[in-house]
C-alpha cells in the first residue's frame, strides 16, 4: 500500500449533548479529521449493540458511541444503559478478535465542541494504528 | 394526495451563502445525489431556508409529487422545525424530512475541499437510505395546565412571577430561604443609578407574597418533579419553620429574648452580623414569619433550653412556637416550570493568598454590600473591628477595592468576566467617597468594563470624586504586622501601566468578587435533567435566539442560573422567560413529542425488559388475547414516552422501536456510511 490509511469512522451520537457539541465544534469552526461520520440518534442508550457489529461488518473501521456525561442524560439515564451495553459488546468484539481500539465510547456535552475535535482526533489516531477492519468482511475469493 | 409508497424524493442542497458552497462543491454533491435511489429531483440553492427557497420545495412537492424531502443544510438542531412546516405547507407529512448536516459537521470543520465534498456526497446518501424508510408520524396536542411553577424568588423569580399572575394564571414560587428577595435584597444601592435596593424590591417582595394568583411557599424545595411540558407534577418540602405561620405576627418579642439572641451568624448579613436560634433574616423579610433554626436552636438541637424552659416560648403572646411542627409535603400540578436559582459568590478559600480568612478587614464585596446597607449590622456605618457587644471599632481610612477575583482567572477555573463586579465595585467605591468624605480609595483593576447604560459615565463620575484607578492584579494580601491594633494590610501589586511593584497599605479591602453557578446547582440538574455550559451556569437551548429556553421543552431560565448578569438584565430575562411561559399557557395546548416508541405485538415476547429500562415507566405489560391464549405483549403510553430509544436497544427481538429512529432506517444508514469511500 503506497497510500496512508485512511479509517472509515461511524459515529453514533446523543441529539441532546454530543451532537449539540459537534454542532458547537463546527459553529466554532473547530477543524478535526474528516474520517467519522455521524448518525444522529435521540440517545446514547438507543444504540443497539449490533449496530456496532454492523457497522464493522459493513466496512468500518472504527466505531464511536458518544453521549451525554453520567448524571445528565436527557432521559435520565439513558447513557448507563450505552455504557453497560457497551462494555459488555467491546469484550464479546475483543474476544472474537476484534481490537477494542476499534470499540470506543466518550462523554461530551453540548458546550464541549473543543473535547468533541479531541474525542474524533484520538479515535482517528487509535484506528489507524491498528489498521484497515477486514475480519469481519467477505473474502474475495480468486478462482 | 401523495403516493407515499413508492418513494419520490427531492434533494436539496443548500449553499448556504459561502459557508457550504466555499468548502463542499455543492453542483458535484447535486450530481451524486441524483443518481440515488429513489431521487426524482436533485437542486442547490444559496440559502434553502429563505422564502424563496422554501417555495423551491413546496413547488417541487406539488408539481413532481415528491414525497419525501432532504435537506442538505445545516444542523437539524437548527432547522428541521423550519424545513417540517414547509412540507406541512406543501400537504406532506412533516416527518418526510430528513436532513443532512453539512455545515455544521462538514464544511465547517474541515479544510480540505475534496476530502469535505466526499463526506457531504455520503452524508446526503445516508440520508436518502434513511428516507426511503421514513413514515408519516402524528403529531398530537395535548392541553397545558394553566399554572407555572417558579424555582426561587430573588428578583428574577418575583419578576416571572408577578407577570405570569398578572396575566391571570396561576403561579407557584418555591424559595429555599425563610425569606423571597435573593441577593438584591442583601445590596444597598444599585448601580449605576444609586437606587436603594431596598426600595425599589420590597414593593414587589410584598407583591409577590399577597397576590391572589400566587401561591408562595418559603423556607421550601422541589423534591420531585415528573410529567412532561404542560403537564408537570411537583412536589415541594416545606420544611417545619417551628412557628405557626399563620399566627405569627413578626412582632419579633421571641427572637430578642431568644438565649442565642446576636449569637449565631446570620446568613443573609453574610456572618458578619448575628441573629438568634430564632430569627427574620432581615426586618423587610417577607413572609415576616419568624423561623427556628433547628441546628442552632438549644431546644430542638439539645432538647433543652434554660432551667425555665424556651424564652421564647414565655415571651410569644400568640403562643405560636411548636417544636413538635413537622415537614408538610405538598404536590402540585403545573404547565410549566421557570428555574430562577440565581448564584453564588466565589468563595474565597479558593484564593487564599489574599487573606480573606484572616483578616476581619478583608471582605467579600457582597459583605461589603451588608457593612453599608442602613439594615446591616452597623446600621450602615463603616465601621469595622467592632466587639461582641457591637461597640468600640474603626473607621477605615485607606480603602482598596480588587477586582477580577475568581472571574477571568484560568487559576481558579474561572475563565469568564462576571460582569458586576466592575461597577459595583465603582458603586461601592461611590459609598466609601459618600460616607467617609476623607479615606484615600484606591482600586486596583485588570480592565474597567463599563458597557451598560450609564455605566460608563457613573465610571466617570466616580473617578471625579476622588476614586485613583490603578491598573494591577494583587498577588498577596497579608497584615502589616503582629500588633492587633494594627489593622494596616499590605497590598502587594504591580502598576502594569508604569511597571513599578507596589506595597499598597489599607486598613480596608473589598475584594470584588465574581459570580459562580449555585454550589446546590446539582440538585436542580438532577431534577430536571438540565445542561451545563463550560462556565457551569445552565445551558440555554440556542446562545443567540433561545436564551431563556433550555432543551427540556416548558422549562425556562430566568436570572443569573443562566450567567452572570446585572439587575436590569435579570428583570428583563425574568419578563422574556414569564413570556415563554406565557404562550404555552395563554394557547392552552401543545404538542408533544411524535417520535415515540411503538411495539408489534406479533413480535413482541412480553420478557418485560422494555419496562424495566424505560426511564419515563410509560411501557407496560398488558394482556393479549391470541386465539384462546392470554399472552404479555408490551404497550407504550403515547403521553408519557419521550422516544429516547433506551426500549428498542433492550429488546431482543426488535419489537420496539421509536418512531423516526428504527432499526430499519439506521441500519441504511449504517450499510451507506460504514462502507469505505
Amino acid at each position: 500500500m503506497s497510500e496512508e490509511f485512511e479509517p472509515n469512522i461511524v459515529a453514533f451520537l446523543c441529539n441532546w449533548c454530543s451532537y449539540a457539541g459537534a454542532d458547537l465544534a463546527g459553529t466554532s469552526r473547530t477543524h478535526y479529521l474528516p474520517n467519522v461520520k455521524i448518525i444522529r440518534v435521540m440517545c446514547s442508550g438507543r444504540v443497539n449493540p449490533l449496530f456496532l457489529v454492523n457497522a464493522l461488518q459493513q466496512g468500518a473501521d472504527g466505531v464511536l458511541i458518544s453521549g451525554c456525561h453520567p448524571g445528565d442524560c436527557h432521559y435520565l439515564e439513558g447513557n448507563f444503559f450505552a455504557r453497560r451495553r457497551f462494555m459488555l459488546m467491546r469484550k464479546l468484539l475483543e474476544h472474537v478478535g476484534v481490537d477494542p481500539a476499534r470499540v470506543n465510547m466518550s462523554w461530551v456535552s453540548a458546550s464541549e465542541g473543543a473535547k468533541f475535535k479531541d474525542v474524533v482526533d484520538e479515535v482517528v489516531t487509535k484506528v489507524k494504528e491498528v489498521g484497515p477492519m477486514d475480519q469481519f468482511r467477505r473474502r474475495q475469493i480468486n478462482w | 394526495m401523495v403516493d407515499s409508497l413508492r418513494p419520490k424524493i427531492g434533494v436539496y442542497i443548500c449553499h448556504c451563502g459561502i459557508n457550504i458552497g466555499s468548502v463542499v462543491d455543492v453542483p458535484a454533491v447535486v450530481e451524486y445525489a441524483s443518481k440515488l435511489p429513489g431521487v426524482a429531483v436533485s437542486r442547490e440553492y444559496t440559502y434553502m431556508c429563505s422564502d424563496p427557497g422554501q417555495n423551491l420545495v413546496k413547488e417541487d412537492i406539488e408539481k413532481e409529487g415528491l414525497n419525501r424531502v432532504i435537506v442538505a443544510s445545516c444542523s437539524p438542531r437548527m432547522h428541521e422545525p423550519t424545513f417540517r412546516k414547509t412540507l406541512k405547507d406543501a400537504g406532506l407529512n412533516p416527518y418526510y424530512l430528513e436532513m443532512a448536516n453539512i455545515r455544521e459537521q462538514c464544511s465547517w470543520v474541515h479544510e480540505d475541499h475534496a476530502e469535505a465534498t466526499e463526506k457531504a456526497k455520503k452524508l446526503v446518501e445516508a440520508a436518502v437510505a434513511k428516507a426511503l424508510l421514513l413514515e408519516a408520524l402524528e403529531e398530537k396536542e395535548v392541553d397545558v395546565i394553566p399554572s407555572c411553577l417558579v424555582i426561587g424568588a430573588g428578583i428574577a423569580g418575583i419578576q416571572a412571577a408577578l407577570d405570569i399572575a398578572d396575566a391571570g394564571f396561576k403561579v407557584y414560587v418555591v424559595e429555599k430561604t425563610p425569606s423571597v428577595g435573593g441577593h438584591m435584597a442583601q445590596l444597598d444601592k444599585t448601580f449605576p443609578t444609586l437606587d436603594c435596593s431596598a426600595c425599589i424590591l420590597t414593593p414587589k417582595m410584598v407583591d409577590v407574597a399577597n397576590h391572589p394568583n400566587i401561591e408562595l411557599m418559603t423556607y421550601s424545595q422541589l423534591e420531585e418533579i415528573s410529567g412532561y411540558v404542560g403537564n408537570f407534577k411537583a412536589k415541594i418540602r416545606k420544611k417545619a419553620r417551628y412557628v405557626d405561620f399563620d399566627r405569627c405576627t413578626g412582632c419579633g418579642v421571641c427572637a430578642e429574648n431568644c438565649r442565642l439572641a446576636g449569637r449565631i451568624p446570620n446568613e443573609f448579613d453574610e456572618l458578619i452580623g448575628n441573629r438568634g436560634a430564632i430569627y427574620l433574616p432581615f426586618p423587610q423579610a417577607v413572609p415576616a414569619k419568624y423561623t427556628i433554626d433547628p441546628e442552632r436552636c438549644l431546644q430542638l438541637s439539645k432538647g433543652k433550653c434554660g432551667k425555665e424552659g424556651p424564652a421564647c416560648v414565655a415571651a410569644c403572646g400568640p403562643g405560636c412556637i411548636d417544636f413538635e411542627q413537622q415537614d408538610e409535603i405538598v404536590e402540585i400540578e403545573c404547565g410549566t416550570v421557570i428555574v430562577a436559582t440565581g448564584y453564588d459568590v466565589f468563595p474565597m478559600e479558593k484564593k487564599p493568598e489574599y487573606g480573606w480568612a484572616e483578616n476581619d478587614n478583608v471582605l467579600t464585596g457582597l459583605e461589603f454590600e451588608r457593612l453599608v446597607s442602613a439594615s446591616g449590622p452597623t446600621g450602615g456605618k463603616p465601621i469595622l473591628g467592632r466587639d461582641k457587644k457591637g461597640e468600640g471599632g474603626y473607621e477605615p481610612k485607606k480603602v482598596a477595592f480588587i477586582h477580577c477575583v475568581g472571574s477571568r482567572d484560568k487559576s481558579v477555573g474561572n475563565e469568564y468576566c462576571s460582569r458586576v463586579c466592575c461597577m459595583y465595585l465603582a458603586k461601592q467605591a461611590h459609598l466609601i467617597r459618600d460616607k467617609l468624605p476623607d479615606a484615600e480609595i484606591t482600586v486596583f483593576y485588570m480592565d474597567v468594563r463599563a458597557f451598560g447604560k450609564g455605566f460608563e459615565e457613573f465610571y466617570d463620575r466616580v473617578r471625579r470624586e476622588g476614586v485613583r484607578y490603578v491598573r494591577g492584579n494583587p498577588s498577596e494580601i497579608f497584615k502589616k504586622s503582629a500588633d492587633p491594633e494594627d489593622h494596616t494590610l499590605i497590598v502587594k501589586v504591580e502598576d502594569t501601566l508604569t511597571g513599578t511593584p507596589l506595597e499598597y497599605e489599607s486598613d480596608l479591602v473589598v475584594l470584588g468578587v465574581g459570580l459562580e453557578p449555585r454550589r446546590d446547582i446539582r440538585e436542580i440538574i438532577d431534577l430536571f435533567k438540565l445542561s451545563q455550559s463550560t462556565d457551569g451556569f445552565f445551558l440555554e437551548a440556542h446562545p443567540k435566539l433561545r436564551p431563556v429556553d433550555t432543551a427540556s421543552d416548558g422549562v425556562f431560565l430566568a436570572g443569573c442560573c443562566q450567567g452572570p448578569k446585572d439587575i436590569p438584565d435579570t428583570v428583563a430575562q425574568a419578563k422574556g422567560a414569564a413570556s415563554s411561559a406565557l404562550i404555552l399557557m395563554a394557547y392552552g395546548k401543545v404538542k408533544v413529542e411524535a417520535q415515540v416508541s411503538v411495539v408489534n405485538p406479533d413480535e413482541c415476547r412480553g420478557c418485560g425488559f422494555c419496562v424495566e429500562v424505560c426511564p419515563f415507566t410509560a411501557i407496560e405489560l398488558v394482556d393479549e388475547n391470541r386465539m384462546g391464549n392470554i399472552v404479555q405483549v408490551a404497550k407504550v403510553n403515547e403521553a408519557l414516552c419521550k422516544g429516547c430509544g433506551s426500549c428498542a436497544a433492550a429488546c431482543l427481538s426488535g419489537a420496539i422501536q421509536p418512531k423516526s429512529f428504527k432499526d430499519e432506517q439506521i441500519l441504511p444508514q449504517i450499510a451507506v456510511l460504514g462502507v469505505k469511500p
